[in-house]
């Protein structure tokens, strides 16, 4: 179990026999279920609820109201501006209002329709450009502006030969996590609670649920349970507060698990958004300036908005070298459902933007795309646009040399003969035999930050003990680090048995007995609890080494391998359990890495950011022309992960992230009208099923960071950035339209 | 909510003379979709799975009588020779896991405009049986579906059936979605040619308040059609046929897309169907 | 009401169902057995994929009186406590398991295709995947671990 294999997850087992707990599955004896009572309208005033029927309800024990929220009704991971449950006015379609818990899920689920809420209907934002106008009515307290980022970079006057403008438009993408948002609040006699829950970050969940039950933070304790997939979507709280709130009245523990309709409205989504660029350029293809204005949807409540357009900002440019940039990145509140984290986190938005002027640009110089691409690319020691010195590998002209390097694949299938349906646009659908299939080869690049920005204070905490059981050396790793599938329950294993050479290593369940790990998002976790993992394995370590030196007079220069303790040249000194004997060793450490510093208010510049990460995409894509049905054919990447800690579980990052990607760029949207999700179901939010998604031919690089552990970078995000920007740039060469929003649509291609 | 679990047709038949009200279920595939989803909440479910009769089909007076609980996977392996256009639509319903279980007599049922069963059933001039304790009768499918998710079943009746002639010249089904696996039509297309007959029959599908057939499509190109000599149709005749065919929708915008859109999509579907079914006419059919 | 049926080899009883309740429902909360997914509850994912009297479908598609009588292999079942099926040590070597939340049903889905198919094409294994939502993956180590099962069994 060691740094840079491809170690099998010890979850796997469990999870292959379906026996894997995840939040869902948790169940308490006399356990009541909760249900939750939920806005009908985008915006309206609360002038009355009436719990008086749904209390009469058979089975229900408990149902609570704003007035019952036991301390300060108001949460929020950067601003505190949203609800527990609404008081005077609800902002977003599906806005929690009141709670039920029940005997039985059905009795729930009708008692919170008997319960009576009197609106007064107001008239919804429903357009962030619409929130911004001076007449617009305020949202909230402070404007419908939630934050404005300004990047003024280099000479603002500065004019070029060449200039590409366009305008492009994201839709709202939903992280659809196959597990629900689910958990279970057990309420202790000291009223205390005990809550089991899937979440990217314990501590945050157990700091604003403490602000809101009116607790102090050792009476709410938090257990990690099974996580059933993330990617941003498990950052803000959901049914936290209300199962605990339900638990402490009703003295009874209560589970919660939404349905897939509820959970559409019940985590924040991706923030779709309108991009307008100007591009300027001498005429050998290098770049003098680019302008442009980015305006994200927020939604109702700010969530991680903040955070987000401060990476629109920053990374608007993608990964060249920009001598003069202008940004104006607003994200503005509205009565849309709220939008946050999603994998990739602001830079999947840009991208499309900037890949698709890159493309433009091309075309105008008539120049290969990929050739303009290298004549701009990002160089360590370069400058960005936020006046930061890029340190590091910045492998933007390796990864692009890589992926169009890659041979492509065999071209379609003729016409006649017998056809393989699944292999064309439509599938068995049987929509085309080849007739108006045309293909397209696309290129797209993206970059984005790892870890925390702008100040926000990154560490994570890692205890490890090292103890004898049944006569052999044991590890034992405890972080309050979230496992969502990712795999980093492995590479902490891995990381510890690695630094201290023993053989059995288990990470123990999460919890908030350990110190903070911060989120498992940003693409953090390899690097920051990676990070704490080692240091203290390392501290423990060096306390065996003094141990072995003083107990038997050792020479320096031994070392753990392979649960013994040895010598330099690896002859045995002592086997790990007899050194140890009943002695435990354990050390508990906090991993901070390098500080980053705010955004200049007016000029955006600053050392914001700590690590950057960068992938390259090629797309091959079918399209039949006629019908705009689309197959894509092959994706190919390149990526530079550093180091790869355990490089099955970085293929999977990589091939995941790439399908997440392709959803947004050909088929996911979260749809909307009048402030009101359409479809709010997996029948009608489509994901990429086993016959969407291509083979993934890539290319890993390791090109080692110096500043971090191992040298590696962040894996899980950039793959999402790029591939669907690459899949865009594919259809606009197969079909010659602009393609100027995704999802594309079948009637974006036709008509 | 009731539950009533008849284990006979005779038995079900009667517990609908007296349950009205009734929802029967089969393959639960949309039944279970609107009460997980909390869409619906029927007073009474009767489920039909126990009918051993339901589940069987047999060939009677030249055609081919289904039983409504045959399940989309045995059309695919058991009748598609004999009823290539359901089967081809049947392998795009859902899922392997929803193909076992749905039938084409919950299909009938819902009678959702969006049914994968319905073009084809539509183009092969299917029959629909009804039953009641009071007696049996055979509706066509043209006359089948009367408005948005609402069929000619009255209240007391079941349906027991459908009845298709075997093909009688090549048949088609095509189907808009926008992911190549596991969706609902945008809009679909079926179509069947009657070799022996010389006729041409059609059906739409996720474009109108029900499905529709497109009579003057098949009307004018059955006129176009050289049937003895088996050559192509002029290229103005096919564009004809697709804008006859887009003609007969009657589509609005929706979640899953827009008006014009499955106009445009029809034609083409129309057209390329032609083309496939006359390639298929002209080396295959004696 | 009351549901009686086979689950994995044992008699299995629950008394006091609500009507409206899914095969799935009861295989979780009234028999414990977690195994089988509550993803999307309207037959979209495949991650409550069963055997019903040997046919593959989704628990969450079946109404708990539909299953009066009848024979439910769960993905519990697959196995007895001990070891894993091949598909499941395929899955686990591939790295086709990430956060978990769909592999019980692609387990059992695989299962089924490869008791009907012993060698499939990738075009057969996709078609018979398609209706099993994965969100983590990218389905490549899926259909490693299903070739790798393949040739196994």
């Amino acid at each position: 179990m060691r740094v840079g294999e491809s170690v099998r997850r010890p979850d796997g087992a469990a999870k292959v026999r379906g026996r894997f707990e995840y939040s869902s599955d948790l169940h308490a004896p006399d356990m009541l279920w909760g249900a939750t009572v939920r806005s009908p309208h985008p915006y309206a005033r609360i002038k009355a609820i009436d719990i008086s029927a749904a209390r009469a309800m058979p089975g229900v024990h408990v149902v609570l109201t704003h007035k019952d929220v036991t301390g300060r009704n108001l949460y929020g991971l950067e601003i505190k501006d949203q609800p527990v449950l609404a008081h005077d006015f609800v902002r977003y379609w599906g806005e929690a209002v009141a709670l039920v818990a029940a005997d039985h899920p059905e009795q729930a689920r009708r008692a919170a329709q008997a319960l009576k809420v009197d609106y007064e209907v107001l008239k919804p934002i429903t357009d962030a450009e619409a929130a911004l106008a001076p007449d617009a009515a305020k949202l909230h307290p402070n404007g419908n502006i939630t934050r404005q980022v300004k990047i003024r970079h280099g000479d603002q006057s500065a004019r070029a030969d060449i200039v590409v403008t366009g305008e492009y438009e994201i839709g709202m993408q939903d992280q659809a996590p196959l597990g629900p948002e689910s958990g279970l609040a057990v309420p202790e006699q000291d009223g205390s609670v005990e809550l089991h829950i899937a979440t990217q970050w314990l501590h945050v969940d157990q700091e604003q649920l403490a602000a809101v039950l009116g607790l102090p933070p050792e009476k709410v304790r938090l257990t990690m349970a099974g996580i059933g997939g993330a990617f941003g979507a498990r950052e803000d709280l959901s049914m936290q507060a209300h199962a605990c709130l339900l638990a402490l009245e009703a003295g009874r523990p209560v589970k919660m698990s939404y349905s897939r309709t509820e959970s559409f409205v019940g985590h924040v989504h991706r923030h779709p958004g309108r991009l307008w660029y100007e591009h300027g350029a001498d005429r050998d293809g290098r770049l003098v300036y680019v302008k442009a204005r980015i305006l994200l949807d927020g939604g109702a409540y700010a969530s991680s908005s903040t955070a987000v357009i401060a990476n629109a900002s920053c990374f608007s440019c993608g990964p060249y070298r920009v001598p003069s940039a202008t940004i104006d990145g607003i994200v503005a509140y509205t009565n849309n459902p709220p939008c946050g984290a999603m994998r990739g986190f602001g830079s999947v938005q840009n991208c499309y933007a900037h890949e698709a002027q890159m493309d433009k640009l091309a075309a105008e110089l008539k120049m290969d795309p990929v050739e303009l691409r290298m004549r701009n690319a990002l160089q360590t020691g370069d400058k960005l646009i936020t006046g930061q010195t890029i340190d590091g590998p910045v492998p933007v002209a390796e990864l692009l040399k890589s992926i169009a390097a890659m041979p492509l694949p065999a071209s379609g299938e003729g016409k006649g003969g017998d056809v393989d349906l699944t292999k064309l646009p439509g599938g068995v659908s049987n929509t085309t035999h080849g007739e108006g299939v045309k293909r397209g080869v696309g290129y797209a690049i993206g970059f984005k930050n790892i870890g925390y920005s702008e100040g926000f204070k990154d560490y994570s905490t890692a205890k490890v003990r090292l103890f004898t059981k049944d006569g052999k050396a044991r590890v034992e790793v405890h972080t309050a680090a979230a496992e969502v599938g990712q795999g980093l329950v492995t590479v902490q294993a891995q990381i510890a048995g690695t630094e201290l050479g023993v053989n059995d290593v288990v990470v123990l369940d999460a919890d908030t007995n350990v110190g903070s790990a911060g989120s498992s998002s940003a693409s953090r976790q390899t690097y920051i609890t990676g990070g704490a993992v080692k240091t203290a394995s390392e501290a423990v370590r060096d306390r065996v080494i003094a141990m072995a030196r003083a107990e038997l007079r050792a020479p320096s220069g031994l070392h753990i391998e392979n649960d013994n303790v040895v010598t330099g040249t690896g002859k045995l000194v002592v086997p790990l359990a007899t050194l140890l004997g009943d002695e435990v060793i354990e050390e508990t450490r906090e991993f901070h890495p390098r500080q980053t510093f705010p955004l200049d208010a007016e000029t955006g510049q600053a050392d914001a950011h700590m690590q950057y990460a960068f992938a390259a995409h090629r797309a091959v894509v079918d399209v039949d022309a006629e019908l705009g049905l689309l197959k894509v054919v092959e994706l190919a990447t390149a990526q530079d992960v550093g180091k790869a800690i355990n490089p099955q579980a970085v293929e999977g990052q990589i091939e995941g992230g790439s399908a997440q990607g392709l959803g947004l760029a050909v088929m996911e949207e979260i749809q909307l009208k009048d402030g009101v999700i359409r479809n709010a179901s997996f029948t009608d939010y489509l994901l990429p099923t086993i016959l969407d998604m291509p083979p993934v031919r890539m290319d890993v690089l390791e090109l080692g960071d110096p500043n971090s552990p191992y040298g590696l970078k962040g894996v899980g995000e950039p793959p999402t950035i790029s591939s669907g920007p690459a899949i865009a740039a594919a259809v606009r060469a197969a079909t010659g339209r602009p393609i100027t929003r995704v999802p594309i649509r079948p009637h974006d291609l036709t008509l | 909510m009731n539950f009533l679990q008849p284990s006979t047709w005779a038995e079900a038949l009667a517990m609908k003379a007296a349950h009205p009200e009734a929802l029967p279920i089969a393959g639960g595939t949309d039944v279970l979709v609107e009460i997980n989803l909390d869409h619906n909440r029927p007073d009474t479910v009767m489920d039909l799975t126990r009918v051993a009769d339901l589940a069987e089909w047999a060939t009677e007076d030249g055609l081919v009588r289904v039983g409504a609980g045959v399940t989309y996977t045995r059309i695919i392996d058991e009748l598609g020779d004999r009823m290539p256009g359901l089967a081809m639509a049947s392998r795009t319903v859902g899922s392997p896991q929803i193909r076992n279980r749905g039938t084409v007599g919950g299909n009938l049922g819902t009678a959702s405009p969006a049914g994968d069963a319905h073009p084809p059933l539509l183009a092969s001039d299917a029959l629909v049986e009804l039953a009641s304790a009071s007696g049996t009768r055979r509706v066509p499918v043209r006359d089948f579906f009367t408005g948005p998710k609402r069929n000619a079943a009255r209240k007391d009746e079941l349906i027991a059936a459908f009845l298709i002639e075997p093909a009688t010249g090549p048949q088609t089904f095509s189907k808009v979605g926008t992911r190549n696996a596991m969706v609902i039509a945008v809009c679909s297309f079926a179509l069947a040619l009657d070799a022996g007959r010389r006729r041409v029959r059609t059906g739409i599908g996720s474009a109108g308040p029900t499905p529709l057939p497109a009579p003057e499509a098949e009307q004018f190109i059955e006129g176009e059609l050289d049937w003895d000599g088996r050559q192509p149709p002029s290229d103005a005749a096919v564009a004809r046929f697709g804008e006859l065919a887009a003609a007969a929708a009657k589509p609005i915008d929706d979640v899953r897309g827009t008006a014009a859109y499955r106009r445009h999509a029809l034609s083409v579907m129309a057209r390329r169907s032609l083309g496939w079914a006359w390639q298929d006419y002209r080396v295959g059919w004696a | 009401m009351k549901v009686a049926c086979t689950v994995n080899g044992a008699a299995r009883e629950a008394d006091g169902v609500w009507e409206g309740e899914s095969l799935l429902y009861v295989l979780r909360e009234r028999f414990g057995l977690y195994g089988s997914k509550n993803a999307c509850e309207q037959g979209e994912c495949g991650s409550c994929s069963v055997f019903l009297d040997g046919v593959l479908v989704c628990a969450c598609l079946v109404l708990g009186g539909q299953a009066n009588g009848r024979t439910i292999v769960t993905v519990e079942g697959l196995t007895d406590a001990s070891g894993l099926h091949p598909v499941q040590q395929a899955f686990v070597e591939a790295g086709a398991v990430q956060c978990g939340f769909c592999t019980p049903g692609l387990v059992v889905a695989t299962h089924d295709l490869l008791q009907r198919v012993r060698k499939p094409t990738e075009a057969q294994i996709r078609e018979a995947l398609a209706g099993n939502i994965c969100r983590c993956t990218g389905y490549a180590k899926i259909i490693d671990a299903v070739n790798l099962a393949a040739g196994r069994t």
